[in-house]
């Protein structure tokens, strides 16, 4: 077998392992979806004259997009990360010939494959029901939000295990560092009800330019390919803050047996 | 090449502490090596670093000839683990897990093969979850010897055992030899090493107290007189003589002697003045445990 071989394995099984842990599932796959029906159910979907009478779910969806792509790149990704590091599960795998970017590629991997087909499912839904349709010239603005937004949250993700200590202290610490996040993101609460300095926090934290930039590709008043190379930069960033953490401070073993 | 696992002069320390004070060993190819010593001796340190897991402070060591800190794919791909707190995934089924340690491997065992050497294969497709923990740890042993391993090292794989999953675990681990794998035992369990390995040591303290074929440490021992405390008598009502050399907790009493039919007759008499009738009391040959508790006896004094 290749190791190309051995990637896919390794990524069907972590496929396997998400769809049997209900906790997973529920909070990275249901949730987003769940969210976007309540909210269009709630504020209702109507043309707004301000918004150049485009549908309010036409600017919602890609908040949606943005909670999953987070959701499944970030705290999906680290949870399972820690869980593995502390189990004793990754530090087995040190003890086999294989790779550690096989490891690897199997979890984000499946992060990304989630987060994509969650996407997928709000667009289908946001088409069905609520009248949101993408703008086709805006579609590689899409793909360019998604895969950079993935990658970065992805790098975010595995730097921030090393700041957790515990399997049980996973799920916490993982939302305490994004749900707030998402309120002052223009996600739940429009941007234009903040407080301008709580707005401005928002703006270089990295889940607004994330859902910016998903907004923009949605937005059909936005022209030409509807991508916005300063929020793309501002994601990159973190997510290059992500990776150089990540590789100076992960580790394979349980925090309890390090020298 | 006949030599599997060489240290010379192996130290480890974490700032003051000396867990590991200058230890040598040498396993040969085809051995079953049991590493013996109490909890904190510095048994799985010594083992992490053979692993090629922990860097040691000092001394020399080769794991199939190669120093474990430069340990290759390769080298990896020729030795299988059983860690201390190892746990494998609890949502994927024995097949399951198996068959993604195996794709790990250049040249695997068949997954239905080791099913059948650790005695799962009724269980092949129950969650891991679902298993008991004698089953877990064998699915575990199974994943460290998918790779078709020279050498296994088994840290403490039958801690925590009901006597009956430790006699099935004793039975895989010593199918294990008969496959042609060198294995590296440790366990706190003297009866375990008595039973399986050719040549035990013993770790006290980081340093290495007793070594060489189980039998051959116990026969220069001396004999023990063996019998069970009658209920309602404590410890402390032998005669004066006999208490002093009582090794062991628990109901059964064990004294070491070089004169066990003088110690005999006193405790005889001891034991019909009093009326008492002395279940199970016999002669026997020094164990591994008898060895073992001299020996932490003697630290202590």
């Amino acid at each position: 077998m290749t190791d190309a071989g051995r990637a896919g394995v390794q990524l069907r099984t972590d496929l396997k392992l998400f769809w049997r842990e209900p906790a997973d599932l529920f909070f990275t796959a249901l949730l987003p979806v769940i969210f976007l029906i309540l909210f269009t159910t709630i504020f209702g979907n109507e043309r707004v004259e301000e918004l150049g009478g485009i549908r309010t779910a036409q600017l919602q969806v890609p908040g949606f997009i943005a909670l999953s792509i987070v959701s499944a790149a970030f705290v999906s990704l680290a949870i399972t990360l820690v869980i593995k590091r502390e189990r004793g599960i990754l530090k087995r795998t040190r003890a086999t010939p294989v790779p550690a970017w096989v490891v690897f590629a199997g979890l984000i991997g499946k992060c990304v494959v989630v987060g994509f087909i969650v996407t997928a499912v709000l667009m289908l839904i946001g088409g069905l029901v609520y009248d949101v349709s993408l703008p086709l010239a805006h579609l590689p603005a899409l793909l360019v939000a998604l895969v950079l937004g993935s990658a970065a949250f992805c790098c975010l993700g595995v730097g921030f295990t090393s700041l957790i200590g515990s399997e049980e202290a996973a799920p916490a610490m993982t939302n305490a560092a994004t749900l707030p996040i998402f309120f002052i993101s223009g996600v739940f609460i429009p941007e234009q009800q903040l407080p301008d300095w709580l707005a401005t926090v928002g703006d270089v934290l990295p889940i607004k330019p994330l859902a910016d930039a998903l907004v923009a590709a949605f937005d059909p008043r936005v022209g030409g390919a509807g991508i916005e190379l300063g929020e793309f930069a501002i994601l990159a960033a973190w997510g290059a803050a992500g990776l150089a953490l990540a590789i100076t401070t992960f580790r394979w073993t349980p925090r309890r047996e390090r020298d | 090449m006949s030599t599997a696992v060489l240290a010379r002069g192996l130290t480890k320390s974490y700032g003051e502490l000396e867990a590991v004070r200058g230890i040598d060993l040498e396993v040969a190819r085809g051995e079953l090596f049991a590493f013996l010593g109490p909890n904190g001796a510095g048994k799985t340190t010594t083992v992490e670093i053979l692993e090629g897991f922990r860097r040691r402070s000092g001394g020399q060591v080769e794991v199939l000839g190669v120093d474990p800190q430069r340990f290759t794919r390769s080298d990896r791909a020729r030795i299988g683990c059983v860690l201390q707190t190892g746990d494998a995934e609890r949502r994927l089924t024995p097949r399951e897990a198996l068959g993604l340690w195996a794709s790990y491997y250049p040249s695997p065992r068949r997954v239905d093969d080791v099913l059948e050497l650790i005695g799962l294969r009724a269980s092949a497709d129950v969650l891991s979850e679902r298993l008991s923990g004698g089953q877990r740890r064998r699915l575990e042993v199974g994943m460290a010897l998918v790779g078709n391993p020279e050498l296994m090292f088994l840290d403490e794989p039958t801690t925590g055992f009901d006597p009956e999953a430790r006699r099935a675990a004793w039975e895989l681990i010593a199918g294990l030899r008969d496959l042609g794998a060198t294995v590296f035992l440790t366990t706190h369990y003297m009866e375990e090493a008595q039973r399986l390995a050719d040549r035990v040591a013993i770790i006290k303290g980081g340093a290495i107290v007793a070594e060489g074929p189980p039998d051959q440490l116990s026969a220069e021992r001396e004999p023990v007189i063996v019998f069970a405390l009658p209920a309602g008598v404590d410890r402390g009502e032998l005669p004066g003589a006999v208490a002093g050399l009582v090794r062991g907790d628990g109901q059964q009493v064990r004294i070491p002697t070089r004169t066990p039919t003088a110690v005999m007759a006193e405790l005889c008499g001891w034991a019909s003045e009093r009326g008492l009738e002395l279940e199970g009391l016999t002669v026997e040959r020094a164990t591994l445990e008898d060895v073992y508790l001299e020996l932490a006896s003697q630290e202590a004094a």
